[in-house]
């Protein structure tokens, strides 16, 4: 069997008494991008900064490539953290070719700028570029020294659709290229474009596993049925299908829709403003915690 | 330890430095501008002289021959006479010591007011008083010190170097890295090969080189309209004020090893910094101050890089004289850079 590129073994860390990661246990395959999905504060970025070697773990193991990390550790990996800042005076080239200089057998600036579509900004100071260039520059640093294992912590976060869709296809580009990926997200469209696996994490734990086939199929099953709340007057307990109350509306899993339907017309319900839809990862993560990812 | 690693971030320091125009061109300026304006504003005098204002009189510098006044307190050197047009005016200036004695022009008999606390009150006082009284040539025999007088501006010219160095070195150390920890720099670098100890020794340096840079302007520039007075040997006076950098920058690095603060860290080099300011002679000498200040000013190495500077300057004193100092400011360097690479950390 191949020895994961990553294997993490009930990982925890605490400040004071309050557990930000509980114990999580998870181990990637190399080549794969492996999606930590969860509401903000789940605990995504601390599991993920206590990986990096960023903050120290308070209990549980890490294997890179199957052994503890080493003092090459920085070396072999990318890091693209949520929250940074560059150096204000110093323009996109003056900073790739400063974090080139740091490693020992970086990548060509020409890859950097094409891949991740620079060529444009080079001569501009990193305080005058737009939110969607300062996340390609960080995906460019986060490449820089040919890593193996690239972590990205909601890299999407903030930027317009078609900033976002521009860099899901460069990550898309940087997996199919052999590395590894491991990103952090709160977005199920960004999960379920870009992960071949996914953990969903809640409360700093690990609370399901999978690809996002295995999670839909396994937590959710049919059709979901969604109705604004106010339109349904009766009294929920009488509701003969199980459901969820969800941001007002209220969502009803059903195995066959045309039976759903008939039942919910038959307690002549209004379906005014009613959508159908498949289950998705956010339904997944609806099922497992009763609330929607982004609350 | 990767010196390719130090180097690259010496280099990137440097060109923020430069290229943030603002805060280059303040690191030039400021020291010109201060010197420029006491030069100015001073022509170059020692400020202890006295100021005594007179009153009535319509103009600010007034006519005083032919007025109620002995003429030996008239042509007492050191004493500027200002005028008022009344009592209430000089009275409002003598109470805020903007001038220390104050005369009426107008009485037949000299009246006179002052602050019974001021020390210069008192002495004008005892000038004023003395100028009644016929010289009989009996008070001593005068001998006059000969060579180059040392100016004002000669004096104070090594202080405000000293000064912007101190500031200089804490705020562009101390204060920048604290800023790169909380806006998260220092995390992105974190996550790179270098270590702490290569990051500290590339912002040492950087800010040496840039201290040592400004040094070299400022004082051309200075030199070139004040022609500021050296005694001792140029080579001999950079070697003081590089040791005197290295101290100033390693404070700074050790202000910076933990804050993640900008207004603590304020605070704390305010803390530091204006101490040094008035006790290290920045401006004046402690002499005459209690035991006790002067004690505590031997514990800041502005003092002992002020010191061997004028030694040096002023006196033409060689290194060997001022060894004493010099190895101070290398202790105190060792010691903050020790404890400040101990105590460093990237993140919080």
């Amino acid at each position: 069997m191949e020895t994961p590129i990553l294997e993490v073994k009930n990982l925890v860390k605490r400040y004071k008494a309050v557990a930000a990661v509980a114990g999580i246990s998870f181990a990637i395959r190399p080549g794969v991008c492996f999606g930590l999905l969860g509401p903000n504060g789940a605990g995504k970025t601390t599991a993920l900064e206590v990986i990096e070697g960023i903050i120290p773990a308070t209990g549980g193991e890490m294997l890179f490539n199957g052994a503890p990390r080493a003092a090459s550790f920085h070396e072999e990996v990318g890091i693209q953290f949520q929250h940074t800042t560059l150096l204000d005076f110093l323009t996109v080239r003056d900073t790739l070719v400063t974090f080139r200089n740091l490693y020992q057998d970086p990548e060509p600036l020409e890859y950097l700028v094409e891949v991740c579509n620079l060529d444009e900004i080079m001569d501009q100071m990193n305080n005058r570029i737009s939110g969607g260039q300062a996340q390609r520059l960080m995906l460019a640093l986060a490449l820089v020294n040919r890593p193996r294992l690239v972590f990205l912590d909601e890299p999407s976060t903030g930027l317009d659709p078609q900033a976002r869709r521009n860099l899901w296809d460069i990550v898309r580009s940087i997996k199919e290229s052999g590395k590894t990926v491991i990103l952090t997200t709160h977005s199920m469209d960004e999960a379920e474009y870009l992960c071949d696996e996914i953990a969903i994490m809640d409360h700093g734990l690990i609370i399901a596993q999978g690809t996002p086939a295995e999670l839909i199929r396994r937590y959710c099953t049919g059709t979901v049925i969604s109705l604004p709340r106010n339109r349904v007057k009766m009294e929920l307990a009488r509701l003969p299908l199980p459901y969820k109350e969800v941001n007002g509306r209220l969502e009803i899993m059903v195995e066959n829709l045309k039976d759903g339907l008939e039942t919910l017309l038959a307690l002549q319900l209004d379906l005014t403003e009613m959508t159908v839809h498949s289950p998705d990862l956010e339904d997944v993560f609806i099922n497992l915690t009763g609330r929607k990812l982004r609350e | 330890m990767s010196w390719k690693r130090i180097w690259t971030m010496f280099k990137a320091r440097n060109y923020e430095f430069f290229r943030d125009r603002a805060a280059f061109g303040w690191n030039f300026l400021f020291p010109f501008l201060i010197i420029a304006g006491f030069a100015i504003a001073f022509g170059g005098r020692d400020l202890s002289g006295f100021k005594v204002g007179v009153f009535p009189a319509t103009s600010e510098n007034p006519v005083l021959t032919g007025r109620n006044l002995p003429r030996k307190f008239i042509r007492t050197q050191h004493l500027e006479f200002i005028g008022f047009p009344d009592q209430a005016a000089g009275l409002e200036k003598l109470r805020h010591h903007q001038i220390d004695f104050l005369l009426r022009l107008d009485s037949p008999k000299p009246q006179y007011w002052l602050m019974e606390s001021s020390p210069k009150g008192y002495l004008a006082e005892r000038i004023f008083q003395s100028s009644f009284v016929p010289d009989d040539g009996s008070y001593g025999i005068k001998e006059a010190v000969s060579g180059t007088e040392i100016r004002y501006i000669d004096w104070l010219f090594p202080g405000i170097l000293g000064m912007n160095m101190m500031f200089s070195a804490l705020w562009g150390v101390g204060y920048i890295i604290v800023r790169y920890r909380k806006n998260g720099v220092l995390k992105r670098l974190k996550a790179t090969p270098l270590t702490a100890f290569e990051y500290l020794t590339a912002q040492a340096m950087s800010r040496f080189f840039l201290l040592i840079f400004t040094l070299i302007v400022v004082w051309v520039g200075t030199e070139l309209l004040f022609h500021i007075r050296v005694v001792g040997s140029y080579l001999d006076l950079l070697a003081v004020f590089a040791l005197g950098g290295l101290s100033l920058t390693s404070i700074g690095l050790l202000l910076a090893a933990r804050g993640k603060s900008e207004e603590f860290t304020s605070g704390a080099l305010n803390f530091i910094a204006w101490p040094m300011m008035f006790l290290s002679e920045v401006w004046f000498s402690l002499e005459g101050s209690p035991q006790w200040l002067k004690s505590f000013s031997e514990l800041l190495p502005l003092t002992h890089l002020l010191r061997a500077a004028r030694k040096i300057m002023n006196d033409g004193a060689g290194l060997g004289q001022v060894s004493g100092d010099c190895l101070v400011l290398i202790g105190f360097t060792l010691v903050c850079l020790v404890l400040g690479a101990v105590l460093f950390s990237w993140n919080d």
